[in-house]
């Protein structure tokens, strides 16, 4: 291998001189870049972006400081710029604040469970054991199951006379699980958790395939256990997915509405699960306040962008 | 290319804020004078119950044999988490049909406000022709700028079902049980709980919905009130004497455990998990052969002989929409589809009640026949609608909210909540 280099470096040097490579006008260069059909390949890709989530986003942003309401076409109504109005009716309805501050507590129980099992279940189901293919499927599951389906089974297991207040007799909550309004949106953390783990478990097992074995070895040789492996070389190897992982659980646990619709009857009891996604469904296109649910939806976003800027800047610095 | 790839996004959210700008509504109404004399075919939507469709599909039949050249297309209103929310997204679209036989009468206001709605009164003869109908009663359906734009076309009125045999089994006179009273209504469901014939007395649905109250609150409050509105004159009325006593009455039976505070899955009723229901007439058909039940109209505090207690109407109306080229065929399909013989075969085929005001003496035959729909149809003499105001729905959210929080869990006190509540649906029912 070191001689063929040599070889070429001598060709090189020696051989004729090469005439200089055709230069692409620099005028498309500097549009299409210098890798055109690359750009070609991408550009379905970003057009499906521009027009499903980048226009929505615009237009959700330019909602939100007008008063707006959905109209058959042809109506002709007013559309005035109302600035802040819209922030502020959302921020002093207390449904809306309760969501947030729901939400906080769902991200605050999923997103810390999620990264523990994904990684822990994910470490077990990368070593060598029995029926580990069955168990990889068994989990994947519920994440490719439909919600409605899956619910009916939580239903079934927490609902007031369902099989876990049966097992636990009288140490069962009262109210029960999924009307309780401190016990409600932990259960569907917990829900949602289990629902997606398959998928986070998917994450880290791609990442743990990165982790050379030499550092287990080493680590072993050094006198550490299982544990003391797990926590020394498993943990800081996976540290991308890791953040990865955070910030897609907080993505999605952010977007949270098809499990309180349907677990706790839309947000019940007594809006204790309700969340932002769920209000501005209510606002937006129950109420005909697009507007005010826009207005939601915005500060949802920064809000997001904000714990996930957070997240990744905790999670990476060394 | 951090650089490009900032400015691409900018650049796509300016296009999209952009043409978001452009998009606030402009260009002509449709509809208009032309549209109203217009001939030709005609979409409709039906519920997709399965007796509507039935009758939709045999009285579109016998239109379109009748009228060969302005023939009528039906069809199930399109899936979707509700029907409301499908109609406004198709005005939103512009593809509404002409006419829809499902309109609730809560949705209007909003209807309404998108622009989506064809006023009836705009036709020669359209307001003759609904007065003459449906009478006085017709005049709930109005918008608050004083036109209609929705027929009043049948309604549900909610009484109280009764499981006959949980009656006898608690040791309570099944033919008469006492409930006229709520203090008799409360005796009567302690009965069957001690006794355990049914785990739970009544179990109106304990959920957040905005639509939950018509089969809790409102009954009751119509009782109660003598047929009052929840909103009257722009000003909520249920922070009363008759809308505490109403609320305390359901606190009452949610804290002694007579109704559960968890939804039941499926139906409480016919799964015999309670001994009671909040139904309209809609519900002989669906119980025949695995209840057997009777029928009461629903308590008030002291008690009231039934020809005078008004209940929730349940109604469902049907409007004619914007987006209809052939309003002068569609008008003509609602007039047919609202007829004597019509109604007369809705009447059959589903047992919901034509919102007419002639009901029991022109089907006196029918309910001489099927003696099961006499106590509705007498009932339907007596009912309240939803108010047409608006931010009707945000009015009805605001008040499942409160009475979630009051009435249902008890976490804040019956008379507090009502009067922020009233507070709320004030302001509410005063923005346009």
């Amino acid at each position: 291998m070191p001689n063929a280099t040599v070889t070429s470096q001598v060709q090189d040097h020696t051989g004729p001189t090469r005439p200089p490579p055709k230069r692409r006008p620099r005028r498309l260069t500097t549009i299409f870049g210098r890798h055109p059909l690359g750009m070609a390949l991408a550009a379905p890709y970003a057009v499906f972006l521009a027009v499903v989530f980048a226009y929505p986003l615009g237009l959700a942003v330019w909602i939100s400081f007008h008063d707006y309401f959905f109209t058959a076409p042809g109506m002709k109504v007013a559309r005035p710029f109302v600035g802040l109005e819209n922030y502020r009716t959302a921020l002093a309805d207390p449904a809306v604040r309760r969501s947030f501050l729901n939400v906080i507590e769902f991200l605050v129980i999923n997103v810390p469970l999620t990264v523990i099992l994904a990684l822990v279940l994910a470490t077990a189901l990368n070593s060598a054991i029995r029926a580990r293919t069955f168990l990889r499927v068994a989990y994947y599951i519920p994440y490719v199951s439909a919600s409605v389906a899956v619910v009916a089974v939580w239903l079934f297991l927490f609902s007031n006379g369902g099989m876990i207040n049966q097992l636990l007799g009288p140490l069962a909550p009262d109210p029960s699980w999924l009307v309780n309004s401190h016990l409600a949106m932990p259960v569907i953390a917990v829900f949602v958790t289990w629902k997606q783990l398959g998928f986070f478990i998917l994450l880290y097992l791609a990442a743990l395939q990165n982790v050379s074995r030499e550092l287990y070895e080493a680590a072993s040789v050094d006198g550490a256990g299982k544990l003391r492996s797990f926590i020394s070389v498993t943990v800081p190897g996976v540290r991308s997915a890791t953040t990865l992982v955070v910030i897609l659980a907080t993505i999605t646990g952010a977007n949270l509405f098809t499990e309180p619709y349907l677990l706790t009857n839309g947000g019940g009891p007594n809006g204790a699960s309700a969340s932002p996604v769920l209000v501005m469904y209510q606002r937006g296109i129950e109420q005909g306040s697009p507007d005010v649910a826009s207005a939601i939806g915005v500060i949802l976003v920064l809000g997001v962008l904000v714990v996930s800027v957070v997240n990744r800047r905790l999670l990476e610095r060394d | 290319m951090k650089k490009k790839v900032c400015a691409a996004a900018v650049i796509t959210l300016a296009m999209g804020t952009t043409a978001a700008c452009g998009s606030s509504g402009d260009s002509g109404t449709s509809g208009g004078t032309s549209a109203q004399t217009a001939r030709g075919p005609v979409k409709v939507w039906l519920s997709n119950n399965k007796e509507e469709l039935t009758w939709g599909k045999a009285m579109v039949a016998a239109w379109n044999t009748a009228h060969p050249k302005e023939l009528v297309t039906a069809q199930e209103i399109p899936a979707g988490k509700s029907s409301e929310e499908v109609i406004g997204a198709a005005i939103t679209a512009g593809n509404a049909p002409c006419l829809v036989l499902n309109t609730a009468p809560a949705a209007v206001p909003g209807f309404q406000k998108q622009g989506g709605l064809v006023s009836l009164d705009s036709f020669p003869d359209g307001k003759a022709y609904v007065e003459a109908r449906s009478g006085t009663a017709a005049d709930q359906y109005k918008s608050p700028d004083g036109k209609l734009y929705q027929i009043p076309w049948k309604s549900n009125p909610v009484m109280i079902f009764y499981n006959k045999d949980m009656m006898t089994k608690a040791g309570v006179d099944p033919s008469a049980p006492p409930l006229a009273t709520y203090d008799q209504f409360m005796a009567t469901s302690k009965k069957l709980v001690a006794s355990g014939a049914a785990p739970f007395a009544i179990a109106p649905s304990p959920t957040s919905e905005f639509f939950q109250s018509w089969f809790d609150f409102y009954p009751l409050y119509a009782a109660q009130s003598d047929g009052k509105q929840l909103v009257e004159n722009g000003k909520a009325t249920f922070d009363s004497d008759a809308g505490k006593k109403v609320s305390n009455f359901w606190r009452t039976m949610y804290a002694a455990k007579l109704s559960p505070q968890e939804k039941i899955e499926g139906d409480s009723f016919a799964d015999k998990k309670a001994a009671m229901a909040v139904v309209g007439p809609w519900a002989i058909p669906v119980y025949k052969g695995k209840v057997n039940w009777g029928v009461a109209p629903v308590p008030t505090s002291a008690g009231m002989t039934a020809d005078k207690i008004h209940t929730f109407s349940d109604a469902k109306n049907i409007a004619m929409y914007s987006a209809c080229k052939n309003q002068g065929t569609a008008w003509d399909l609602l007039k047919f589809a609202t007829s004597k013989a019509q109604d007369g075969a809705l009447l059959n085929l589903t047992g919901q009640m034509p919102l007419r005001k002639d009901l029991t003496t022109v089907y006196a035959d029918y309910l001489v026949k099927n003696p099961a729909y006499k106590a509705f149809a007498d009932q339907a003499a007596r009912t309240v609608e939803v108010p047409n105001v608006a931010n009707s729905i945000a009015i009805w959210q605001a008040f499942r909210d409160s009475y979630s929080s009051s009435v249902i869990f008890g976490k804040t006190p019956v008379d507090a909540g009502l009067k922020t509540t009233a507070d709320k649906v004030n302001t509410l029912a005063g923005q346009s």
